[in-house]
């Protein structure tokens, strides 16, 4: 790689001034998101460092099952992320299960496709390209399931009367639920819709900024990007629909009744 | 075709029972109306739900001999037609919620409503004008059995007496009705029969 600056502590540090000026300006302003900002920097830190620790040890072992479980425990986190995130949940097991399903079907399916169709590194589960790969899917995934699942049980209090009125006039539960189903996955299918929108014109997207600021030439760096992207579109989408689908089922039974009883509590 | 078994016609109720209601059971022949009266949180709506299986209940439920479990729910719905005190609406325009706006003319004329009223915005009509809305919406669907959750609470005495008027001819053409309404005169007014409720118990009161 050429004339990559590698960072210090010190830069790291020095950065960091900037997440505690917003932290100061909440105090003053008494936004009251002072804690919760400090502590998600302070986990992202944290969550990151381990990350790398992992993937080092992950890139010298080059093991399926090594790879196979980190990405297991990243879909497991994930869910839990998706359920700490949503004001109304589905009750019991299923807030958690539905969710990391969705999350787990979707991620898996999408990165098996990179990994044996565009990319194929050798060996195909080389956790270099299988990690960072997963990472950056079910991240977006996780944004777009946890959207969609919001969007329907709101959806679905705020408009119980009119989802009623036409499940009382002989529509289906399907049919009946549809206009909120419908909304739900245009909420989770917003951002990729408008990061890819905006992507190039508006902002450098993450992922290839990192790759240019390491050092990759750009026109390599644009067209990991637009892979990327491809794989966040569609591993969002499948996982949306799966959790939305599955959250229609749950949230109505076989005699085509709205079952808001299974929600939980809001809290 | 050989005609149903006396008292296998019409709405047959058995034990029903749900969370906030105590079993009942009752029959509603052809061309029969009931009212249901109590005071609020007595279980009106609940059994009005129950019987339309909007909620999870048990018991048995029959119309014409056939037994509601026998019969998809979305089919028991247009026989069994409910309309909730407060109607929903999911389209922009009031249009958007009839098949047939054309069918639905001169019933929407004999209730009062404008002809036009197909383009108006969903938040133009006042609530009784949506009391009535919906419940030619329900007409539509040819119910053989009509719930009525408080049909004429918001509407002044000429609307009032257009719906009972109305339903009275669907009394004549063979509807059942059960009618919830918190007064005691319209209650003896539609219907010769009454279930009173508190507390989630009915019970038919001797007229």
């Amino acid at each position: 790689m050429q004339n990559d600056i590698a960072l210090s502590y010190r830069d790291l540090a020095c950065s960091s001034l900037l997440l505690w000026a917003n932290a100061a300006l909440s105090v003053r302003l008494s936004l009251g998101v002072e804690r919760r900002l400090l502590w998600s920097g302070v986990r992202m830190v944290l969550q990151l460092s381990l990350m790398g620790w992992v993937l080092a040890l992950l890139f010298a072992w080059i093991s399926p099952w090594a790879t196979g479980l980190a990405a297991l425990g990243m879909v497991g986190f994930a869910g839990f992320e998706t359920v700490a995130r949503q004001p109304r949940r589905l009750a019991g097991w299923w807030a958690y299960g539905l969710g990391t399903g969705a999350m787990l079907m979707a991620a898996a399916l999408v990165t098996l496709f990179a990994l044996l169709g565009a990319l194929r590194p050798d060996p195909w589960y080389d956790p270099r390209y299988a990690i960072p790969l997963l990472g950056m899917i079910l991240g977006n995934t996780m944004t777009g399931v946890g959207l969609g699942l919001n969007a329907l049980s709101n959806g679905l209090v705020n408009r119980q009367a009119a989802v009623e009125a036409r499940l009382m006039l002989g529509f289906d539960r399907r049919a009946a639920l549809a206009p909120v189903m419908r909304d739900a996955l245009v909420s989770a299918m917003m951002p990729i819709i408008n990061t890819m929108s905006a992507a190039g014109v508006v902002a450098l997207p993450g992922m290839m900024t990192g790759q240019i600021l390491g050092g990759v030439p750009p026109a390599q760096a644009v067209k990991y990007q637009i892979l990327i992207l491809f794989l966040i579109a569609g591993g969002t989408g499948l996982g949306s629909l799966a959790a939305v689908l599955g959250g229609v089922y749950r949230l109505t039974d076989a005699r085509h009744r709205l079952r808001l009883d299974r929600l939980s509590r809001l809290r | 075709m050989t005609a149903p078994a006396p008292g296998q016609s019409g709405l047959q109720v058995r034990g029903l029972r749900r969370h906030g209601l105590q079993p009942l059971s009752f029959d509603l022949g052809p061309g029969e109306a009931m009212a249901v009266t109590g005071p609020s949180g007595a279980g009106k709506s609940l059994l009005l739900r129950a019987l339309a299986d909007l909620d999870p209940n048990q018991g048995q439920v029959s119309l014409d001999g056939v037994s509601r479990s026998q019969i998809p729910a979305p089919h028991w719905r247009r026989q069994v037609a409910y309309l909730p005190a407060e109607p929903g609406w999911w389209g922009e325009s009031v249009g958007e919620h009839f098949h047939d706006w054309s069918a639905a003319l001169p019933l929407l004329q004999r209730l009062g409503l404008a002809a036009d009223a197909d383009a108006w915005p969903m938040q133009r009509p006042s609530t009784g004008e949506r009391l009535r809305l919906a419940l030619v919406r329900a007409l539509l669907q040819s119910p053989r059995v009509l719930l009525l959750d408080e049909p004429t609470a918001a509407l002044d005495a000429a609307a009032v007496r257009a719906v009972e008027a109305l339903i009275a001819d669907c009394l004549h053409q063979g509807m059942s009705v059960l009618w919830v309404s918190h007064d005691p005169a319209q209650a003896a007014r539609v219907a010769r029969r009454q279930l009173v409720g508190g507390q989630g118990r009915f019970f038919e009161s001797p007229s």
